[in-house]
């Protein structure tokens, strides 16, 4: 544990002597007198010194007069936006668990324009050490008023002193975050007198301390004066504290139970490039064809555009990602393009699927569709027009009334919906759709061989699609064939 | 079993495995349509890589959380889109003055205001421009099919890492939404090296990283630093495809989705018998001037095409020094012109310039 001796000499968290403190003044802060942040990181300093954590501390420096604590601490600094110290804070503490990071905050940062990353950052239980300063007023800035400014107190955008009807009360932080399940220690303290300071003290290594046993996250409230802002002379200021403030802001320990916490466990980046290839890069379900397999039928020796529309729910994007995703296994370049938002959530759905040979130019189909697959009826009225002359429609019947296109259209009613309702569920309706679809091919398109492979690569398709979902896959291929059936059955064989 | 690098993804999901591949190691964000889908991906797979996946408390949070990873001298990113990008901006301010490398993608969506989901390039002037306050530059890469998603992911991070800056990945809404096929990239080899100026134990612990220079003299060193750093990567790293501009009299000038368009658009003007040819600029900044410039040539006429009132048309017409005429073809809200759109305006455009000459 720590040794509870006070020394007298510059504590071994400060550099030696302050050269990055511009101008000939090289051993002093450049703090007020009377001013509480020169005694708290004084205090910090040592700390950082008895705890030996110096080369591994980030000391955050806020905005607002401790912008410049990087001149004093001798371990790692970084200043930061306004009132973001926890949000940087977390991106340490995630990046490198092994860091002790300190987020040094004011009243105005953190609990005005900071409050919310710093009280998610709370309630994350990051293995973060908060020390927030409270004195009551914006200092650097030039005396404005601050979240946590007393009722009736003057300040220079509160002239005729602060009204809880204009202003509210002010911010009781501690309070507020010791509510919160995930924080381990919060305290309230005040640098105004010996014993006060002496308690600051302690509170400053108990927190420390949590961070370096990686209990998550921790915050110490001080009370300081700033004499200059308030008005006040350095004796002033300490019965300013210890009268006036602490009335709103009641001293001593909200929460703590960094004991009965388990130290947190961060995993550790897997980069290996062996074990990244494993752990990202997909199985090969599809036992089919070698990297320069070509399809022999004329169907693809062009650049194909299949439309889609549907209610959403229906599937049709997941029917539209089956397709390209078929394409894909056969060595095609595919574009899938779905309308995307709202209308996904209750409204008409579609997507565009292209199937190329060549570089895919545009993604979008809006004339020239070869193939149209529609299961709603607002769907059938939007796109047909989009259909190419000798283009191949193909609908779901049970939902849809036989259109009225010209004999220059190849037209293919699919009971789909009633089939898929009989196999389990309207959701393999699209699927039936492509058994559908397969005999559709059979008749006007491919050669023997490219059928039986057609009906291969669905079967990889769906395994590609539900990789571990056994039942699925079987179902939908139940489904598949099922679609394929019933247009043999209505339209004959080949 | 066996793996395959073959995938056919959404763009959004392509930007995660381009990251990961390229060893990013950590990925703060706040979910927002049309770019939620590389939060859901993230989550999903960075942790199986026992890497960092946090969703932020807001797009400010996010910014943030990557300026602190950053500093400790690892790859790391975000993800948005144009609102969530003007909230970042300040942060990215913070990542150019410190000097920070970080990636940040954006997938454009109609603007201004809440505007809507669909897609726009309107994001241009604020990602390319600067965005924030202050004199600073950010690379920006402008995808145009998923392979470019998951390749220009990982190429940011190398860019982001070489001249220590912010790099985006702009694309607009249907890069991000569209799936295509793709092959994945190699995993990089092993694990970075931290640079010497990381915020991080084993390195010097004098290391600070700040913007903050009270002296305006010393303050306009560090600016003069970085303009320096941007007049460097403005002569080594402009990117851009051209198809068809050796004999070109019209030129596209086009990114992202309307590239796709503006080059099918060429082949049927070609087919109409006008010498048309396509640049289109695979980064942003820096602009490819010099694609431009040599595209001159023989042009009698550029037209600029995109998703917003016209924002990349400055830029062409600078590094033209406005010595050929430059036109828009333009949609907004969500619409985008069809090819048949842009062949007419562009032949109206010829036409027009033809009587002017006359």
């Amino acid at each position: 544990m720590i040794k509870e001796t006070v020394t007298h000499a510059k504590p071994e968290g400060f550099f030696e002597t302050f050269e990055r403190r511009p101008g000939p003044i090289k051993k002093n802060m450049h703090y007020c007198p009377g001013c509480g942040h020169g005694i708290l990181q004084k205090l910090i300093a040592e700390a950082i010194g008895d705890l030996k954590i110096k080369d591994k501390t980030i000391f955050i420096s806020p905005v607002g007069c401790s912008v410049f604590s990087y001149y004093y601490f001798d371990c790692f600094g970084i200043s930061v936006p306004h009132g973001r110290a926890p949000a940087v804070a977390t991106g340490m503490a995630r990046s490198n668990p092994d860091s002790i990071v300190i987020s040094y905050q004011g009243d105005g940062d953190l609990a005005a324009i900071g409050f919310n990353n710093f009280i998610q950052a709370a309630n994350r239980g990051e293995n973060i050490c908060v020390f927030f300063v409270n004195n009551a007023i914006y200092g650097m800035t030039g005396g404005q008023m601050a979240p946590t400014t007393l009722p009736g107190q003057k300040t220079a955008t509160s002239p005729y002193g602060r009204s809880i009807l204009n202003e509210g009360y002010p911010m009781k932080v501690s309070e507020m975050v010791a509510a919160l399940d995930s924080p381990v220690y919060v305290e309230r303290t005040a640098l105004s007198t010996t014993s006060n300071i002496m308690k600051a003290r302690k509170a400053v290594r108990k927190a420390l301390c949590n961070t370096i046993d990686r209990k998550g996250f921790s915050m110490v409230e001080f009370l300081a004066g700033c004499p200059i802002n308030l008005k006040m002379s350095a004796s002033e200021i300490n019965e300013f504290i210890n009268t006036r403030m602490v009335s709103f802001f009641p001293l001593g320990c909200f929460k703590d139970i960094a004991e009965d916490r388990d130290p947190l466990k961060r995993s550790k980046g897997i980069y290996k490039a062996e074990k990244v290839r494993e752990l990202l890069y997909p199985l090969k379900v599809d036992k089919g064809v070698s990297p320069d397999f070509r399809n022999k039928s004329e169907i693809f020796q062009k650049q194909r555009k299949i439309k889609l529309g549907g209610f959403g729910g229906q599937g049709v994007l997941s029917l539209g990602k089956m397709i390209a995703t078929m394409g894909k296994l056969r060595n095609f370049n595919v574009s899938w393009l779905p309308s995307y938002g709202p209308e996904m959530r209750g409204g008409t759905a579609n997507c565009s699927v292209i199937i190329s040979r060549k570089k895919i130019g545009s993604p979008i189909i809006d004339k020239d569709c070869n193939l149209l697959i529609v299961l709603n009826q607002p769907s059938m009225n939007k796109f047909l027009p989009e259909l190419k002359k000798n283009g191949v429609l193909i609908y779901d019947s049970t939902t849809i009334k036989k259109p009225d296109c010209g004999p220059d259209k190849k037209v293919y009613a699919v009971d789909a919906s009633n089939i898929a309702k009989q196999i389990g569920s309207l959701k393999y309706a699209n699927s039936v759709i492509l058994g559908a679809l397969s005999a559709v091919m059979d008749y006007n398109f491919l050669t023997p061989a490219d059928q039986a492979d057609f009906d291969r690569t669905f079967e990889e398709a769906i395994m590609d699609c539900f990789s571990d979902k056994e039942t699925i896959i079987k179902l939908n291929i139940e489904a598949f064939y099922a679609g394929q059936k019933a247009v043999i059955d209505a339209y004959g064989k080949k | 079993m066996e793996h395959t690098n073959k995938m056919l993804l959404k763009g959004n999901e392509a930007v995660v495995y381009g990251a990961l591949l390229a060893g990013c190691d950590s990925y703060f964000g706040y979910p927002i349509t049309p770019a939620s889908e590389i939060a859901h991906t993230a989550a999903l797979l960075f942790p199986r890589l026992g890497r960092v996946f946090l969703q932020a408390e807001s797009e400010i949070g996010a910014i943030n959380m990557v300026l602190g990873a950053a500093s400790t001298g690892r790859r790391t990113m975000t993800a948005s889109s144009g609102l969530g990008i003007s909230l970042k901006q300040e942060g990215i301010s913070y990542l150019a003055g410190c000097n920070l490398p970080a990636v940040i993608i954006d997938i454009m969506r109609g603007g201004p205001g809440l505007g809507n989901i669909g897609p726009e390039q309107a994001d241009y002037n604020q990602v390319v421009k600067g965005g924030g306050h202050g004199s600073y530059r950010c690379i920006v890469l402008a995808p145009a099919s998923v392979q470019e998603m998951c390749d220009l992911t990982v190429l940011a991070f190398d860019l982001a890492d070489k001249y220590r800056t912010p790099v985006y990945v702009a694309a607009d809404g249907v890069i991000g939404q569209m799936m295509e096929s793709l092959t994945l990239p190699e995993p990089r080899a092993g694990k970075l090296e931290l640079p010497d100026w990381a915020l991080d134990p084993g390195k010097d612990r004098n290391n600070l990283i700040t913007s903050i220079f009270l002296k305006y003299d010393r303050l306009e060193e560090v600016n003069e630093a970085l303009q320096e750093k941007y007049r460097l990567i403005s002569k080594e790293e402009q990117r851009a495809e051209e198809y068809l501009t050796g004999d070109a009299e019209l030129v596209l000038v086009a990114y992202g989705i309307c590239a796709r368009l503006a080059h099918s658009a060429v082949e049927q003007l070609r087919e109409k018998g006008v010498k048309a040819g396509m640049i289109r600029p695979v980064t942003l900044f820096p602009f490819p001037v010099d694609a431009i410039r040599q595209a001159k040539k023989n042009a009698k006429l550029f037209i600029s095409v995109e998703l917003s009132c016209g924002q990349m048309i400055d830029d062409v017409k600078l590094a033209l020094d406005c010595a050929v005429p430059v036109k828009l073809i333009n949609r907004m809200g969500g619409n985008i012109p069809s090819i048949d759109e842009i062949v007419e305006k562009s032949l109206a455009a010829l036409n027009e310039l033809k009587g002017d000459n006359e």
